[in-house]
């Protein structure tokens, strides 16, 4: 059993100097056999093997990453927390995760700082304002703490905004989520690490799975760069990489993968204390406890499996958020960076049992999957259990693609892509 | 920044001049009798995609030059163009030979159409 983090523990260690802290997670070899493999530690993948462990007692269980856990797009993203969707499906699935994340750090006794400062999408055309008022209704029906509020309001909120009535894209209004904020992403992934280690899992780091293998219609195991690894369940949670990976099961996927890529600005003391997304022109931003401006925008339009993007679509972003932020504008960009994120033909993510017995996947979050992590493992580890999907999963199965029962909502991110 | 060569008017310039138009050599299986496809086939037709680390091949449009749609080859790791060629055209024969997974399995009856003429 770990020493749960407290301030005794606190103290207890500042009397050593702060040497003796134990490690959050073991590095075990991984074993010939498991019950069930999640392959991918990411926010998702770790997420899943907690529940498991938690939910369903399954501690027999093994999580596989290639490179260091959380290195992927868990680490990479906004950290933006919402559920303001208009769809009954993407609204069930994306509440249950923030208000997961609302106990979350009390529930694996590790800060994962979330901050529920409001998420603020403007509306800057008359054709955005009747579209998030219709949203506002679906979800005033669905129970959500959601409203619209006006030009005045926004000012209000958001002091440093350009309310010009005659700049190009002025602001209409804007849709406000006060329960929705940010989250520290690397903290998500490493208190579900520490959570599901805990609980008996071995997540193996530097272990790449190279192949699924089938007998039949069944799963029987694993080909990895540290040798074959035997199990009757797999969890592909593998994000950009999830086409090669279930390619080598004979699974063709409806994915595509892109890069998305986010920046940050130097630090300067705090000028917005919630976040703003302007989906019209493309951007959206929030700061962070340490002052720097986190900021990012849409996809490059073409497929990417280099984790870098292209300068244009970065111009872009920037761009728009200078026109509805002008006081930014002499900002300097400290760092930016991409992720490659796995694209779905109708934007909504893929939470399913595949055609082979034992081989479930999760993937598809595209552009906006870290506010949704814990409601993804939750159900998806149910799936995996059960064998059948949990109720919120289901309308996210990939028949829907040849039942044509597609999701009408651009969930990836609020930003159209 | 991808440098894009248009192979109808010869225009050059960079990937905001074009318009990437995703995967390449998809047919539209309903062009005769509607009512023989099943959803398999519409949903591979509109949703299954090829998505190769590597070798891929993809439309693009000439948005700013001859406004036509052309063909190219690109490596998604290293986003080198390869190749770039006519919307009615194949893929030259050692690109063909090169593609892997998916594209190699698209390719094999084109090569052996194209070993006979």
């Amino acid at each position: 059993m770990k020493s749960r983090y407290s301030i005794f523990s606190l103290a207890r260690n500042a009397m050593n100097y702060h040497k003796d802290w134990e490690r959050a997670w073991r590095s075990p070899q991984p074993k010939t056999e498991y019950d069930a493999v999640i392959v991918g530690a990411g926010g998702h993948g770790l997420a899943t093997a907690y529940y498991l462990a938690k939910n369903h007692k399954l501690t027999n269980i093994a999580i596989l990453e290639k490179g260091w856990l959380g290195g992927g797009n868990t680490g990479r993203n906004t950290t933006i927390i919402r559920s303001n969707y208009l769809q009954d499906s993407s609204i069930a699935i994306y509440e249950l995760a923030r208000s997961l994340y609302e106990g979350l750090s009390q529930e694996l006794n590790y800060n994962v700082m979330f901050s529920p400062r409001g998420v603020l999408m403007l509306c800057q055309t008359e054709h955005e304002l009747r579209a998030f008022k219709r949203t506002a209704h679906a979800n005033r029906l669905a129970g959500l703490d959601c409203r619209m509020v006006s030009p005045a309001e926004v000012k209000e909120i958001v002091p440093i905004i350009n309310d010009d009535p005659n700049c190009r894209y002025p602001i209409l209004g804007a849709y406000y989520q006060p329960r929705g904020g940010t989250a520290r992403h690397d903290a998500v992934a490493w208190g579900y690490a520490r959570g599901a280690d805990a609980l008996g899992v071995d997540i193996i780091q530097n272990c790449e799975v190279t192949g699924i293998t089938r007998e039949g219609e069944k799963v029987v195991g694993l080909e990895t760069s540290r040798g074959s690894i035997k199990t009757k369940k797999v969890g592909v949670v593998t994000a950009g990489n999830v086409s090669t990976l279930m390619q080598t099961a004979g699974v063709r996927m409806p994915i595509e993968s892109l890069c998305l890529q986010a920046l940050v600005s130097e630090p300067i003391k705090p000028v917005i204390d919630c976040v703003v997304m302007a989906n019209t022109v493309h951007g959206y931003i929030s700061q962070s406890d340490k002052g720097e401006l986190v900021i990012g925008g849409g996809t490059d339009p073409y497929n990417n499996y280099s984790q870098r993007g292209s300068f244009p679509s970065l111009e872009h972003t920037v761009t728009a958020l200078v026109e509805t932020f002008p006081i930014i504008s002499r900002l300097r960009m400290l760092r930016m960076w991409g992720g490659i994120v796995d694209m779905t033909g109708d934007r909504s993510p893929i939470i399913s049992k595949t055609e082979v017995e034992g081989l479930y996947v999760n993937c598809g979050w595209g552009t906006g999957g870290f506010k949704a992590i814990p409601g993804s493992g939750y159900v998806f580890a149910d799936t995996i259990a059960h064998d059948r999907p949990h109720p919120i999963a289901e309308p996210f199965g990939l028949n829907r693609f040849a039942e044509g029962r597609l999701i009408d909502e651009s969930v990836a991110a609020a930003v159209a892509h | 920044m991808l440098l894009v060569h248009c192979p109808v008017c010869g225009a050059e310039g960079d990937e905001t001049d074009f318009h990437g138009g995703g995967q390449a050599h998809i047919r539209r299986p309903a062009t005769h009798n509607p009512a023989e496809v099943s959803d398999e086939a519409q949903r591979d037709y509109l949703f299954i995609r090829h998505n190769p680390r590597g070798l891929h091949f993809e439309r693009w449009r000439c948005d700013r030059g001859c406004g036509k749609w052309f063909h190219a080859a690109r490596d998604t790791v290293t986003m080198e163009f390869k190749a770039f060629y006519g919307i009615t055209e194949l893929p030259p024969r050692e690109l063909m030979e090169a593609a892997t997974g998916e594209w190699a399995t698209y390719f094999k009856d084109k090569l052996k159409a194209d070993a006979k003429s």
